[in-house]
C-alpha cells in the first residue's frame, strides 16, 4: 500500500467550499457584535460613543481612507501568504518570521544600496521577496524531504527569524542610540503612484497598488494556470495527485516559498513605505505573521477575498485608534479590535465545523 | 399489513437535480427489502434521507405507523434507524471496540466502562456470526472486517431498522456469502433489512421484495420470488441488458507488458507480497488476475503502475524497461490505471468532473498553453465524456466530484483512462459499483480497447467477470501465480481451488 500512516497534521477547514462571501460578512457582523459587548462592559456610558469610531472613524476624510490602504498592505500581504499556503492544504504559521525577514533584506539594501538609483526601492522590494522565501524554504523542505510537521517548524523559524533579524539589523544596518535600524534612502521608498494625491497628508503610497496587484497575480496563477492546478490537487487529496504522477514534494517546497515570497514582500512593502516605518531590535515576533491567518480566514483563502478581509481588518483597526477621543486607552483598544478579527475568524471556523457535523444542508440552494 | 417504514411520496432537491422524485418505499418488520436502480437514480440519498442526513423537500415518513421528522443520524439512532454507508465512516487509528461505542459510551464517573461495552460486543457477535477482534486497529483489518464492525455499531445501538449501501461491492465472493448468512439471521431475529445492490443474484438470494428506482422515480415494488433477474434489470434499465460479452477470437501479438520475476517484500510479515513473479500481456489480450483480495494483487498493480517501489525484477513496458522511471513517465508512455481505490486514487473530490477528467492530461498541449489552462478545451473534453459514458450528475462538468453518485464517480475515473488510449490498461475491480447497464458499457469498452490491439490487464474478484471477459485467467495466489488459463479450459470450480491454492498448475 502507500504510505500507511496519512500525516494530517493541523489542518484548517477549507472555507472556500462551505461557504461564500455571505458568510464572511456575518462572521465579521459576529465580530463586531462581540466586541460592542465587550465595550459595553468595560465602560457602559462610552460604549456606544466608542463604537460609533470604531466604525466611522476610518471614513471621515481622504487621509483616514488612504491610511487604511496603508495600514492594510502588509497584512494583504501576509494574508496571501497564508491563504496561499492553505490551498496547497499547508498552515503557514510562520509569516511572522517570513514577515520579518523580508523586512530585514529590504531595509539592508535599501540603506546600503544607494548606487542603485532609482532601481533601489525595486532592489530592496526584490531582497524582502527573496529572504522570505528562502525563510520558508527551511520548514519547507523538512516537510517534503523529512515529512516533519510544518507548524513546528514554522514555529521554531519565527522565533529564530526574530533573533536573526535583530542580528542583522545589528551588524549591518543598526543605529544604537534608537536602538533600531537606520532610516533608508529615500530612493529606496516605494513610489507614492498618485496615492498622495488622491488620499492628501495620509501614509498610503504606491504599496497597495503593488499588493492588489500580486494579489491578481495570486489569483490567476491558483485558477488559471497548470502549476495552481497541481498545487490545489496535491493540496486536497495528496495520494490522488501521486496517482496522476504529480511530484508532492516539489510542490510543497514552491508552494510554501511563494507563501514566503508574499510574506517577505510584506514586510517589504511595509518597511519601505516612507512612513518613518524601523525595525526595532527587540524580543517581539512581529504581529503582521499572524494577522495574516485571520485575513486568510475571513477572506476564505481566495486572493481577492483576502484583498477585502485586509482592508476590513485595517478599517477597523484605523477607526479604533480614534476611540481615544471618547477616552480609551489604546490597550483596551487593543483588545477591541482583536476581539472583532479573532471573533470573526472564529465565527467561520464554528461555522464550518458545525457543517461538517451536520452535512445535511450539504446539497441544499444556501 | 403492517409497515415498520413508510417513506411516503418523498421528494428531495439538490442543485441542478431532482434526486428523489416523489419516492414511496414500505418495508415490512422482519423483511429484507431490496433497492435497486441506475447508478444515480437516488438510492443513496432516498436513505440519508430516511438516515436524517438529508432533510427532504416534501413527502414524509412514518415509524410503526406514526409520522417521524428525523432531524439527525443521531435521532434516527435513537428511533432505532442504523446504516452502513456506500463508503465506510470509521476512525482508522481506533480499535474495533472503540470504534462500536464511539459516540454512545456509558460512563461511570467520568469513566468508560469499557469492559461493560466488550461485554455486550462480544455477545453480539456471538450471537450474529459476526467474528471480529475487538482490539484491532481498524487500520489494520480487511474492509470486509471494517464492514462487520460498521453492523456491530448498528447492532450495539440495538437497532431495529438497518441500511445497507452497497455493502457488497467491496467484498469477496466468500465475504459476500458469509454477508448475506448474516443478513438473513438478522432478518430472521426481526430486523428489518433495506439492501442496496447493483447484483440482482444477491437480491434474488435474500431479498424479500424490491423496490426499483429510475432517475429519481419510483417505478413499482415487487415480490423477488415472482420475477426474473432479467425482468429486474429491465425494469431499471428500461431495455434489455445482454449480460454475456460478445467477443470475437483474436491473436494476440507482441508483449506489451513484461514482468520478470517481480519481487515486493512486506515490511511486517516474512512472506513477500509479490514473490518472484513473471507474467506477459500482449497485444489485443484481455488478461484477468483472479483471486482472493490480499494475495499480492494490488502491490503487483501499483508496481507496475510506479505507486510502490520494487525489491527485485523488472517491469516492462513496450521494450523498455521501466522499473525505475517516475508514475508521470509510465502515464505519459502508454499506462492507463483504473485504481482500486476511489476515493483514495482515482479522484480528487472536491475538483470538479471537468477537472477529475483531465488529471492526468492536464499539462498535454491540447489542454495548456504556456502553462495556462484551456478552459474551453477542458469543458469540451468533459462533455465529450460525459455524453460518451453517460455520466449522470446534477450540475454536468461543473458538478463536484463530492457530491456524485458512486457509480458516476467510478464511470468518470473510466472515461478519463479508456479515452486516454493506453497501449496498457490496468484495470482493478473496472465495474465496482456500477450498475448492469452501465457494466454491459464498460466492459464493451474494454473489448474495444483489446480489439483496437492493446493490453488490458484486469484484477478481479468476481468469478463471473472474469470468465465472461478474459482471453487469459492468471490465478494469483500468495503473491505467486498459480494458474494460467484459458476461460474455455476452465470451469468456475476449479478456478475456486486454485484461488484457494489448493491447486497449483503451469504457471508459464
Ligand atoms: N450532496 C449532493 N449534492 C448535489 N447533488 C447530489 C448530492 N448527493 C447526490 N446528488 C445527486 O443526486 C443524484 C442521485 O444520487 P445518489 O447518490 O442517490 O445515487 P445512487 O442511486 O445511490 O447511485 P449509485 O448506484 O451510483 O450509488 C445524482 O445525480 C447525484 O449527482
Ligand atoms: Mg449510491
Amino acid at each position: 500500500m502507500m504510505s500507511k500512516k496519512d500525516n494530517k497534521g493541523f489542518r484548517i477547514p477549507d472555507l472556500t467550499r462551505v461557504a461564500g462571501p455571505i458568510s464572511s460578512i456575518g462572521a465579521i457582523v459576529v465580530g463586531l457584535i462581540i466586541g460592542l459587548i465587550i465595550l459595553l462592559i468595560a465602560n457602559p456610558s462610552k460604549a456606544l460613543e466608542g463604537f460609533g469610531w470604531i466604525i466611522g472613524g476610518s471614513l471621515q476624510s481622504p487621509k483616514d481612507i488612504g491610511n487604511v490602504l496603508y495600514y492594510a498592505t502588509p497584512i494583504i500581504m501576509t494574508g496571501l501568504s497564508v491563504a496561499f499556503a492553505f490551498r496547497t492544504s499547508l498552515f503557514n504559521i510562520g509569516a511572522s518570521g517570513q514577515f520579518i525577514m523580508g523586512a530585514v533584506g529590504a531595509v539592508i539594501v535599501g540603506v546600503h544600496g544607494k548606487f542603485l538609483g532609482s532601481f533601489q526601492w525595486v532592489a530592496a522590494l526584490l531582497a524582502s521577496m527573496v529572504f522570505g522565501a528562502l525563510w520558508a524554504l527551511i520548514p519547507g523542505i523538512l516537510k517534503a524531504f523529512y515529512n516533519v510537521n510544518e507548524v513546528i517548524s514554522f514555529i521554531m523559524t519565527n522565533y529564530i527569524g526574530m533573533y536573526l533579524a535583530n542580528i542583522l539589523v545589528r551588524e549591518t544596518v543598526y543605529h544604537k542610540l534608537t536602538n533600531r535600524s537606520l532610516p533608508v534612502a529615500a530612493t529606496a521608498n516605494i513610489p507614492k503612484m498618485g496615492m498622495d494625491k488622491l488620499f492628501p497628508e495620509s501614509m498610503a503610497n504606491g504599496g497597495f497598488i503593488i499588493a492588489v496587484l500580486i494579489a491578481i497575480l495570486v489569483y490567476i496563477l491558483l485558477n488559471k494556470t497548470t502549476f495552481g492546478f497541481e498545487l490545489k490537487a496535491c493540496g486536497f487529496n495528496k495520494d490522488a495527485s501521486r496517482y496522476a504522477g504529480i511530484n508532492a514534494k516539489k510542490n510543497i517546497v514552491l508552494s510554501l516559498l511563494i507563501a514566503g515570497a508574499l510574506a517577505g514582500i510584506g514586510g517589504g512593502l511595509l518597511y519601505l513605505a516612507g512612513s518613518g516605518k524601523y525595525i526595532y531590535v527587540e524580543d517581539v515576533l512581529a504581529a503582521e505573521g499572524f494577522t495574516g491567518i485571520s485575513v486568510a480566514l475571513l477572506g476564505m483563502s481566495h486572493p481577492i477575498g483576502t484583498l477585502f478581509a485586509g482592508l476590513f481588518i485595517a478599517y477597523i483597526t484605523v477607526g479604533g485608534s480614534y476611540m481615544q477621543l471618547a477616552g480609551f486607552v489604546p490597550e483596551i483598544i487593543d483588545i477591541i479590535t482583536a476581539t472583532i478579527i479573532y471573533f470573526a475568524a472564529f465565527a467561520l471556523i464554528l461555522r464550518s465545523v458545525l457543517q461538517r457535523f451536520r452535512f445535511r444542508k450539504a446539497g441544499d440552494k444556501s | 399489513m403492517e409497515y415498520i417504514i413508510e417513506m411516503l411520496n418523498i421528494v428531495k432537491e439538490f442543485p441542478g437535480i431532482r434526486a428523489n422524485d416523489d419516492i414511496t418505499l414500505q418495508v415490512k418488520k422482519g423483511e429484507i427489502h431490496a433497492l435497486l436502480g441506475e447508478n444515480g437514480a437516488g438510492k443513496s440519498t432516498l436513505m440519508s434521507v430516511l438516515f436524517g442526513m438529508y432533510k427532504p423537500e416534501s413527502g414524509t415518513i412514518k415509524l410503526r405507523g406514526q409520522e417521524v421528522h428525523i432531524s439527525g443520524p443521531k435521532m434516527a439512532n435513537e428511533l432505532g434507524i442504523g446504516m452502513v454507508h456506500q463508503h465506510f465512516k470509521l476512525v482508522h487509528n481506533f480499535t474495533v471496540l472503540q470504534n462500536i461505542i464511539l459516540g454512545v459510551e456509558t460512563t461511570k464517573n467520568g469513566f468508560l466502562k469499557i469492559d461493560e461495552a466488550r461485554k455486550k460486543v462480544m455477545a453480539l457477535s456471538e450471537q450474529y456470526g459476526l467474528k471480529v477482534d475487538p482490539d484491532a486497529l481498524i487500520s489494520d483489518i480487511t474492509v470486509g472486517m471494517q464492514q462487520r464492525v460498521e453492523i456491530l455499531k448498528m447492532l450495539y445501538r440495538d437497532n431495529e431498522i438497518l441500511i445497507f449501501d452497497e455493502p457488497t461491492a467491496v467484498l469477496t465472493p466468500q465475504e459476500i456469502d458469509e454477508l448475506m448468512t448474516i443478513m438473513k439471521g438478522l432478518a430472521a431475529e426481526g430486523k428489518s433489512i433495506v439492501f442496496i445492490t447493483h447484483k440482482l443474484e444477491e437480491i434474488k438470494r435474500v431479498a424479500d421484495r424490491c423496490t426499483v428506482l429510475r432517475r429519481g422515480k419510483s417505478i413499482g415494488t415487487v415480490n423477488v420470488a415472482d420475477v426474473t433477474i432479467e425482468q429486474m434489470s429491465e425494469m431499471m434499465v428500461g431495455r434489455k441488458v445482454i449480460l454475456h460479452v460478445e467477443k470475437a477470437q483474436m491473436d494476440a501479438g507482441k508483449p506489451v507488458l513484461e514482468v520478470k520475476n517481480l519481487t515486493i517484500r512486506s515490511e511486517r510479515a516474512k512472506k513477500n507480497k509479490v514473490n518472484n513473479l513473471s507474467l506477459e500481456v500482449r497485444e489485443g489480450e484481455i488478461v484477468c488476475i483472479a483471486g482472493v483480495d490480499g494475495n499480492g494483487q494490488s502491490e503487483l498493480i501499483y508496481a507496475i503502475s510506479g505507486l510502490v517501489p520494487v525489491n527485485e525484477g523488472q517491469i516492462i513496458l513496450k521494450g523498455e524497461d521501466i522499473t525505475n522511471k517516475s508514475i508521470r513517465y509510465r502515464n505519459v508512455h502508454g499506462l492507463s490505471h483504473i485504481p482500486e481505490d476511489r476515493h483514495k486514487l482515482g479522484l480528487v473530490l472536491d475538483y470538479s468532473l471537468a477537472e477529475n477528467l483531465i488529471l492526468m492530461e492536464y499539462f498535454e498541449p491540447r489542454f495548456q498553453k504556456g502553462g495556462f489552462l484551456r478552459n474551453n478545451e477542458i469543458i469540451k473534453h468533459a462533455n465529450k465524456l460525459i455524453e460518451q459514458f453517460d455520466i449522470r450528475s446534477s450540475e454536468g462538468y461543473k458538478t463536484r466530484v463530492r457530491s456524485m453518485s458512486g457509480g458516476n464517480q467510478q464511470k468518470a475515473i473510466a472515461a478519463r483512462e479508456l479515452s486516454r488510449d493506453p497501449d496498457l490498461l490496468l484495470a482493478v475491480q473496472p465495474t465496482r459499483g456500477l450498475d448492469v447497464g452501465a457494466i454491459e458499457y464498460m466492459h464493451k469498452q474494454i473489448v474495444r480497447a483489446r480489439d483496437n490491439g492493446k493490453a488490458v490487464l484486469v484484477v478481479s474478484f468476481e468469478l463471473s467477470e472474469v470468465m465472461r471477459l478474459a482471453d487469459r485467467i492468471l490465478v494469483m495466489f500468495e503473491g505467486e501465480i498459480v494458474a494460467n488459463v484459458r476461460p474455455s479450459e476452465v470451469t468456475e470450480n476449479e478456478l475456486g481451488l486454485y484461488m484457494a491454492g489448493a491447486k497449483r498448475g503451469d504457471a508459464g
